[in-house]
């Protein structure tokens, strides 16, 4: 069977994101580049699954500009298989993606299409749910724990009252959680033999895939700065205070 | 304690835009080493030393290593963090394709080195001091030897150690004692004591490799009786598998100031089993020929605590609040003082990045590019640089930890803050690999005699004259061309004082050594400038402007002390009487 797993460039976790000074967006000029921290996640059980025993190919997929092929060769140097890189300049909303995604399910055929539970870009957390609505499979998001036994994923999720365990039947979209596992890290000569792993180049005219213009940004800015809070001495004066501000 | 980030956007800045590592690309052999797969390595190896090798530095220097009847144990994790970066093949990086490296370029492995040296100085050792035994057997050992330990050492699954000082023969090894005797089968009884060997004895791996220095009682006095043998901890079998205990005992290890978690050891050869590598009496020109890397490496310490302490110094100045500033801030950065030393800091850090990177850059070339000519001129380059690398940039290393407890002030004399470490760690970096007054003595000695300081101040002045309509960069090459003639001037006089009394140049040499270093930094901060001028609408180069403008303005004016002082002679140094001191 075959893994498809998403893999988005995103503005480094440790960076301190600036936003641009005519509001048109965050700031990547020169800021360091990274692979969303939990498709890294979603790379690694695609791998251990592979590993495993259980999966046969694993191809990373991004959807990006030139440069997101940084990403690619990260999954590739990680273990994946191949890479699929659908070459876009445009900013790419989770319908859209999700549309991409279905047009490379429909092509490749997994069994499993593993994603990060969301990007920490814009933190949206739709595109796993799109897909799955979209080519009406089963959807396990927020895993913490997989295991596939033939043409079942038992997965085990985070909710709000804590664990539950889905069993999913394949094919499936996956979502991955923060504890779902803690990735390796890349070997020097896994570098080196990424480089000479095959990265497919499309565009969203081959997989015929629209734009989805659902969302349309206005303007861009950074939260206002924290004001200094005040005391109160009781519930009484705190609901005051909060109809005051008219939080309430 | 502040964690340490590999400086990725610098680093690569130095890579991209300094030394134009692209070009390594187009170099026989390093066809691999294309810029999608630099920013892939310093990205990965950024990753594995930030998240498991740096985190070790604090809790390393507080367990330190302990000794017990012939067996090191170094501190709490360092066998499991040393495992995994062998095991992810960090230790190949730029060993040769044929015994299982990766191939790439020195100067890529420089840049790795930087990280791990920042990240870990003391864990940095380990893996360091087998790259020196790897290049003695790479360059002088014969096949045979070649094909029982390169492989392994490349892997890091057996680490190397350099024996080479004893009690008796420290910077001068032409006392070295240590005796060989033919056993007549091809090997040679090796016995005597070594002191302050790095990674002599620890559980990291099956076996150690030693590379030690030693007479057979035959050879002529002095340097000329020297020769190399490679001592293995365990004896290695014909089928490569592991024999005997050879004798090459740890009899102690030393109580350091810093660098803790470096297990330093006397070594005690009892009859062990020793190979000769290359030529009998031809040990000590062996040495040689491995001494610029491994001073580069030594350089890379002092730039790397360099860079761990300016981020923790900066990282506080902005976040502790204490009194009012001039300029109506609160935060002790704003008080100019503080950014005085901040300054100063990345001004001399950011420098030696610069002279290390290309150094090794040029390093590569003599070693592969296909014209003899630039291979020769980058040679000439390298033994140039080399004392400015080491020396320089450890004495750097040691004003930059010592700035850095400063700002912290009171908390940075307490230990948790993490920045008293980097003191006593960097204090070494200026002793060890031959200190930094051997060094100073080579630039004016040997290298003044090759002319290749002269040579290079027409270099830095050519660079001036090309930049002379460039009123841009006045504010940096206008200070620059005093620099310059002074130095010009300081040079001429350290060849004629010279023959006037041998005691004024070796008298300067230090204080010529720094005079030089700040010169050739400014030539390498005109260049940075100059990058930085073309990309002003992105923090990072403004940062970088703003930084030449600091060293220009406040850093190179050092050199008229040091200058003044070079030309007033030997006299008043070595005036005293010895008992009126």
């Amino acid at each position: 069977m075959k893994i498809l797993v998403g893999v988005k460039r995103v503005v480094d976790y440790n960076v301190r994101i600036q936003v641009n000074p005519d509001g048109s967006g965050v700031a990547t000029n020169g800021v360091k580049m990274s692979m969303n921290p939990f498709d890294e996640i979603a790379v690694e059980e695609a791998l251990r699954l592979k590993e495993a025993g259980k999966a046969e190919e694993v191809i990373a997929v991004t959807i990006g500009p030139k440069a997101s092929q940084e990403q690619l060769r990260t999954a590739l140097a990680m273990g994946a298989d191949r890479a699929i890189h659908v070459e876009t300049d445009e900013e790419i909303q989770p319908l859209t993606g999700a549309r991409i995604l279905k047009a490379l399910t429909d092509k490749e055929s997994p069994k499993i299409v593993m994603l990060g539970k969301q990007a920490i870009d814009d933190d949206n957390n739709q595109t796993a749910q799109m897909l799955a609505a979209l080519s009406n499979w089963p959807q396990a998001t927020f895993a913490s724990k997989v295991e596939v036994e033939g043409d079942v994923a038992n997965v085990t999720r985070e909710v709000d009252a804590g664990l539950e365990t889905l069993a999913v039947d394949l094919p499936a979209v996956i979502s991955a959680d923060l504890r779902l596992n803690e990735p390796r890290y890349v070997k020097l000569p896994d570098i080196m033999k990424a480089k000479r792993k095959p990265i497919e180049t499309v565009t969203l005219a081959d997989l015929a895939v629209e734009q989805a213009a659902a969302v349309k940004v206005l303007k861009t800015s950074a939260p206002a700065q924290r004001e200094a809070g005040i005391k109160v001495e009781s519930v009484d004066e705190l609901v005051a205070a909060l109809k005051e501000k008219g939080l309430i | 304690m502040p964690e340490y980030k590999a400086p990725q956007r610098d680093m690569m800045f130095v890579l991209d835009e300094i030394v134009n590592v692209a070009e390594l690309a187009e170099l026989p052999g390093f066809e691999d080493a294309t810029p999608d797969i630099v920013q892939g390595v310093i990205d990965e190896a950024a990753k594995i030393i930030e998240n498991t090798i740096a985190p070790l530095n604090e809790s390393g220097d507080e367990e330190g290593c302990s000794f017990d009847n012939g067996v090191v144990i170094p501190p709490k994790g360092f066998k499991e963090a040393y495992q995994l970066y062998a095991e992810s093949g960090w230790t190949g990086l730029d060993k040769s394709i044929d015994f299982g490296g990766q191939g790439l370029p020195y100067t890529l492995a420089t840049a790795v080195s930087e990280m791990l040296s920042g990240g870990n100085d003391a864990f940095s050792l380990y893996p360091g001091l087998t790259n020196g035994a790897y290049e003695a057997l790479l360059e002088h050992g014969d096949e045979a030897l070649q094909q029982r330990y390169l492989e392994k050492l490349t892997t890091g699954e057996w680490t190397g150690t350099m024996c080479l000082t004893e009690p008796q023969a420290g910077s001068d090894l032409s006392q070295v004692r240590t005796k060989a005797v033919d056993n007549g089968d091809g090997s040679y009884a090796i016995e005597g004591t070594k002191i302050f060997i790095t990674a002599g004895e620890h559980d990291f791996t099956d076996n150690i490799i030693h590379l030690v220095l030693a007479r057979l009682p035959d050879a002529p006095a002095g340097v000329k009786g020297i020769s190399l043998f490679v001592v293995p901890k365990f004896l290695i079998n014909s089928d490569g598998s592991l024999g005997e205990r050879n004798p090459a005992i740890c009899a102690s290890i030393e109580h350091k100031m810093g660098i803790n978690a470096s297990c330093t050891c006397v070594m005690s050869f009892e009859n062990a089993a020793g190979y000769l590598v290359g030529n009998l009496n031809e040990g000590l020109r062996y040495m040689f020929t491995m001494m610029n890397s491994a001073r580069l490496m030594v350089g890379l310490q002092g730039m790397g605590v360099a860079e761990r302490a300016t981020q923790g110094a900066i990282e506080y100045a902005k976040e502790r609040k204490q009194g009012k500033a001039i300029n109506g801030g609160t935060m002790i950065v704003d008080h100019p003082d503080v950014r005085r030393m901040i300054m100063t800091m990345k001004a001399l850090t950011e420098g030696c990045r610069m002279v290390a990177y290309d150094t090794a850059k040029q390093f590569d070339l003599s070693k592969v590019h296909p014209d003899e000519a630039v291979r020769v001129a980058a040679g000439k380059q390298v033994d140039l640089m080399i004392p400015i690398c080491k020396a320089f940039a450890t004495d750097v290393g040691c004003e930059v930890a010592s700035l850095g407890v400063q700002v912290l002030g009171g908390a940075g004399y307490i230990r948790e803050s993490g920045m008293e470490q980097h003191m006593r760690d960097a204090k070494i970096f200026c002793i060890y690999e031959g200190t930094n007054g051997i060094q100073s003595l080579d630039l004016v000695g040997r290298k003044m005699k090759m002319g290749l300081p002269q040579n290079f101040i027409n270099t830095m002045q050519e660079q001036l004259d090309a930049e002379s309509e460039n009123s841009d960069l006045a504010f940096i090459t206008e200070p620059m061309k005093m620099a310059l003639d002074l130095l010009s001037v300081t040079t001429e006089w350290m060849v004629e004082a010279a023959q006037e009394d041998p005691q004024n140049p070796a008298a300067a040499a230090v204080e010529y050594m720094t005079m030089y270093s700040l010169v050739v930094h400014g030539h390498y901060w005109i260049k940075a400038a100059k990058a930085a001028l073309a990309k002003q609408d992105d923090d990072f180069y403004k940062g970088k402007l703003v930084t030449a403008k600091f060293f220009a303005a406040r850093v190179l004016p050092r050199v008229y002390g040091l200058g003044g002082g070079i030309m007033s002679g030997a006299e008043s140094v070595m005036a005293s009487e010895i008992d009126w001191l």
